[in-house]
């Protein structure tokens, strides 16, 4: 029988400074470079036009981008996309070849006009084209800013009504902490947020605060079966007793996540990347910002379950079972 | 015993529904026909999964009302009176299950599964398909107009078209700008740009000059010079004479004789003599009545014949009254294009113009790409999940894996049973939930494990363990089926999509996780009353 940390006996929460310092230097940058270049948008979001472009031959993408601006379409994104004949193609609303009232779709024309003038018709395929008006882009943004409200309030709610109101609070401080974590990630990898990967940070608040509530559930237990340890040492035991558990589930779901990144094409990608970090860092947040947080609210307005909070950073004795 | 049977009937019927759910069904299905480009009826027999467009490739199109031009004041009511047109025409369109869906207030969904030619849906959704029959300016009030418009013209400081312009193009086509001149009337701005045609109200100029004689029929000082019973309408098309294309302008009565409002009936044909497309068309039986009439009092008149404001074909002389039928000559263009003006003629004309605010088409290739890629991560995610629990929980894990059998069934017969739609990102939830799933058989295994070690009894840990394991089992999986149901709320398409499959995952998982895994222990213990030691 193979058995992976079993009755471990690690000492986590003595940690915890070390684990503010990492993930400090993880949000830290992310966030000079949120405010620096901004969060690269998806054009759901900025409105625009784009179009996939598969050639027959491998083309070099200077070759497009001469292409259009020979056409008077400046200022167009081009990336490869996967492989060396495909890219994508961003263009911005009203460019030259189209005049300023030029709508997203006389944009895509211009782009199509402009590669068959350069390529020669036949040689390339638009395998995904997508145009929006910025005014729905804009509309995106707002549901999608309601769709994180939401879930916050709706987890929030669900969390008050389990829970008493120290552990609520510390549940929420880790999921917030994964929430900038993942969005220093998506600045920092330069992942281009649309509305999927929107839909992927929402499941990992989900995710994560699952991994938060299997082991505050664990505490609590603890707490009535162990009436004579203090909460610095019910904590630790509680991690270390679910420890198997989130080894072996972050394990699975790893497989899976990591299966997507690798195996299920470009689309998906940045999808599975932003679900593969937010596993890592919903365990992270989970062990070493939920718990010791907790610690510091019991410490601050002690409740019934304050048991030795307030001696919380003195040398505490090892924790037994 | 009984409570094993019981168990064991629950998980049977369920697996037979899904199977039966996933089952090939036949189903009939509307399509084009590629020579006639009729529509017909055939029968497809395939899994009722239905594929998102992101997997097989489409159109997808956000419409709004179009209130640049006109302020509408209720969009809403607006928007469904053009969904009904649209609808009408899109069921004729030739695409197998398309969408046409009003959302929020006033916006229209357009989804075409397969359709690889984006402009032609934008065209037969956009068009707004009005069609009346007018007589054209039979007594020349325009003609004769034309001296005092272009003398308001001068007087409103408006310029000829330039003497450099008018040299140039009589440097390039020196011979048909001197016959030009002796047609033209007048010697001044319109008349000089505007050659009489061969009917009355009927003129031609060159097509590059048309956005300029546009411009200048649109100025109030001209509007108000062109008799009040008078409209200029231009011609649909261009007319190549000597290699130089020109556009004809017709002046027609502002009343039309009859509208496509009376219209039952439009059939597209192409001449097997001259080889050119015509829509037949028939008129109800009121309609009918009212055209004999009004063609009645024209005969030997010249009617123009109107779609959307522009006027189709060189307007035929009424040689006597006419009924409930009539044809719409298209000239050389391709018989496609009939069948696409014989169908948005069907389906009526569209209240309100629309503008398309957002778009999609993905190539049939990428859709494939995706499907193939996806089932492909999927695969090696559940063989690494098999693997990791067969290896860490050996016997117990088996029976999670015989349970993650039946979950990937029920997920997907679910999908299919509640007809949701699987895209890219569904797929990726799905694969992401079977990593999900075995996480309360993690959570009951571990807790097991934990209750041995406490020296329990087999049969006792196995008991406690599923207890145990329950509140937080619970917990986790009610809050990412929270998360999971706001994005199907507020996302859309494709996001709703991955929503969908988690939750269905979630249920589906619960159901397999906890009620199966429970029986097949049951089972397990029961055959085996003896173990003492347990291989989890």
């Amino acid at each position: 029988m193979i058995r992976l940390f079993a009755n471990a006996n690690y000492d986590f929460i003595k940690w915890r400074r070390w684990a503010y310092l990492l993930t400090a230097l993880m949000i830290v940058p992310g966030l000079v470079e949120l405010a620096i270049r901004g969060i690269n948008y998806s054009i759901e979001f900025t409105g625009g036009t784009m179009l996939q472009v598969r050639t027959h031959q491998v083309v070099e993408t200077g070759v497009l981008r001469s292409a259009l601006d020979v056409a008077g379409i400046k200022g167009a994104e081009i990336t490869t996309f996967g492989s060396d004949s495909e890219f994508q193609i961003r263009a911005r609303l009203g460019t030259q070849a189209t005049g300023p009232g030029g709508g997203s779709e006389a944009t895509a024309a211009a782009v199509d006009r402009a590669l068959t003038a350069k390529l020669g018709a036949g040689t390339y395929t638009i395998v995904d084209h997508q145009a929006v008006e910025p005014k729905v882009g804009r509309e995106l943004q707002g549901k999608a800013f309601l769709a994180i409200v939401f879930s916050f309030v709706v987890t929030l709610a669900y969390l008050a009504w389990r829970f008493e109101w120290r552990f609520g609070l510390a549940a929420v401080i880790a999921t917030a902490h994964d929430i900038l974590t993942t969005i220093s990630f998506l600045v920092l990898m330069r992942l281009e947020v649309s509305l999927v990967v929107v839909g992927a940070v929402l499941t990992m608040v989900g995710y994560s605060l699952n991994d938060t509530i299997i082991i505050f559930d664990r505490v609590r237990e603890n707490l009535r079966k162990y009436r004579r340890q203090n909460l610095y040492e019910i904590l630790n035991l509680s991690i270390n007793e679910t420890l198997p558990r989130s080894v072996l589930t972050h394990g699975t779901t790893m497989a899976t996540t990591l299966a997507l990144v690798f195996l299920a094409g470009e689309v998906i990608r940045p999808f599975a990347m932003v679900m593969t970090f937010a596993i890592f860092t919903g365990t992270f947040s989970s062990i070493y910002i939920a718990a010791p947080i907790l610690m510091y609210i019991e410490k601050r307005w002690p409740g019934q379950d304050a048991r030795g909070a307030r001696a919380y950073g003195v040398k505490q004795p090892q924790a037994t079972t | 015993m009984k409570t094993i049977r019981s168990r064991l009937i629950t998980i049977a019927v369920a697996l037979g529904i899904s199977i039966w759910a996933l089952f090939p069904k036949n189903e009939a299905r509307r399509v084009r026909d590629a020579q006639t480009g009729l529509m017909k009826d055939t029968v497809e027999r395939q899994v009722p999964v239905n594929l998102g467009l992101d997997l097989r490739g489409g159109v997808h199109l956000a419409l709004e009302v179009d209130q640049s031009k006109a302020p509408v004041a209720d969009c809403a009511d607006a928007i469904r009176r053009a969904e009904r047109v649209v609808r009408t025409r899109i069921n004729e369109f030739g695409t197998t299950e398309p969408v046409v869906q009003v959302v929020g207030n006033c916006r229209l969904i357009v989804e075409l599964p397969g359709e690889s030619d984006p402009a032609r849906a934008r065209d037969i959704i956009q068009r707004s398909a009005f069609l009346e029959f007018r007589i054209v300016d039979m007594k020349n009030e325009f003609r004769d107009a034309i001296p005092a418009i272009d003398q308001a013209l001068h007087q409103a400081g408006v310029k000829g078209p330039g003497q450099g312009a008018a040299s140039a193009v009589s440097k390039l086509f020196g011979d048909t700008s001197k016959s030009k001149g002796a047609d033209t009337i007048g010697a001044s701005i319109l008349g000089s740009l505007l050659q009489t045609g061969t009917m009355p109200g009927e003129f031609f100029l060159p097509e590059e000059q048309r956005p300029y004689v546009d411009s200048l029929i649109k100025r109030p000082e001209v509007q108000r010079l062109i008799p009040r019973h008078l409209e200029l309408r231009w011609d649909a098309a261009t007319e190549v004479r000597s290699a130089r294309a020109y556009r004809a302008l017709y002046a027609v009565e502002s009343r039309p004789m009859i509208t496509g409002e009376y219209l039952t009936k439009a059939v597209a044909q192409r001449d097997p003599l001259t080889n050119q497309s015509v829509v037949n068309f028939t008129l109800s039986h009121r309609g009918g009545r009212i055209f004999y009439d009004e063609t009645g009092k024209h005969v030997g008149d010249y009617m123009a014949i109107l779609l959307d404001g522009q006027v189709q074909g060189q307007p035929p002389v009424i040689r006597s009254q006419i009924g409930a039928q009539g044809q719409i000559e298209l000239g050389s263009k391709p018989l496609v294009e009939a069948n696409d003006l014989a169908l948005v003629l069907r389906a009526g004309a569209l209240p309100v113009p629309l503008t398309i605010v957002a778009e999609r088409s993905i190539g049939p290739i990428l859709g494939a790409d995706s499907i193939h890629d996806g089932i492909r991560a999927g695969v090696v995610g559940v063989v690494l999940v098999i693997l990791i629990m067969v290896i860490y929980y050996r016997v117990s894990g088996l029976i999670a894996v015989a349970a993650l059998t039946l979950y990937v069934a029920l997920t997907l017969g679910g999908l299919a049973l509640f007809g949701f739609t699987l895209t890219l990102p569904g797929m990726a939830g799905l694969v992401l939930s079977v990593g999900i799933a075995v996480d309360a058989n993690v959570l009951i295994f571990e807790r097991i494990r934990e209750e041995l070690q406490h020296g329990k009894s087999v049969r006792l840990a196995v008991d406690e363990g599923f207890q145990h394991a329950m509140s937080a089992i619970v917990d986790s999986n009610v809050s990412t089926w929270l998360t999971a149901a706001i994005l199907y709320l507020v996302g859309t398409g494709p996001v709703q999509g991955f929503a969908i499959s988690l939750m269905v995952g979630i249920v589906a998982s619960m159901i397999t996780a906890v009620f199966a895994v429970r029986t097949f222990f049951m089972i397990w213990l029961q055959r085996r009353p003896d173990l003492t030691t347990l291989s989890v």
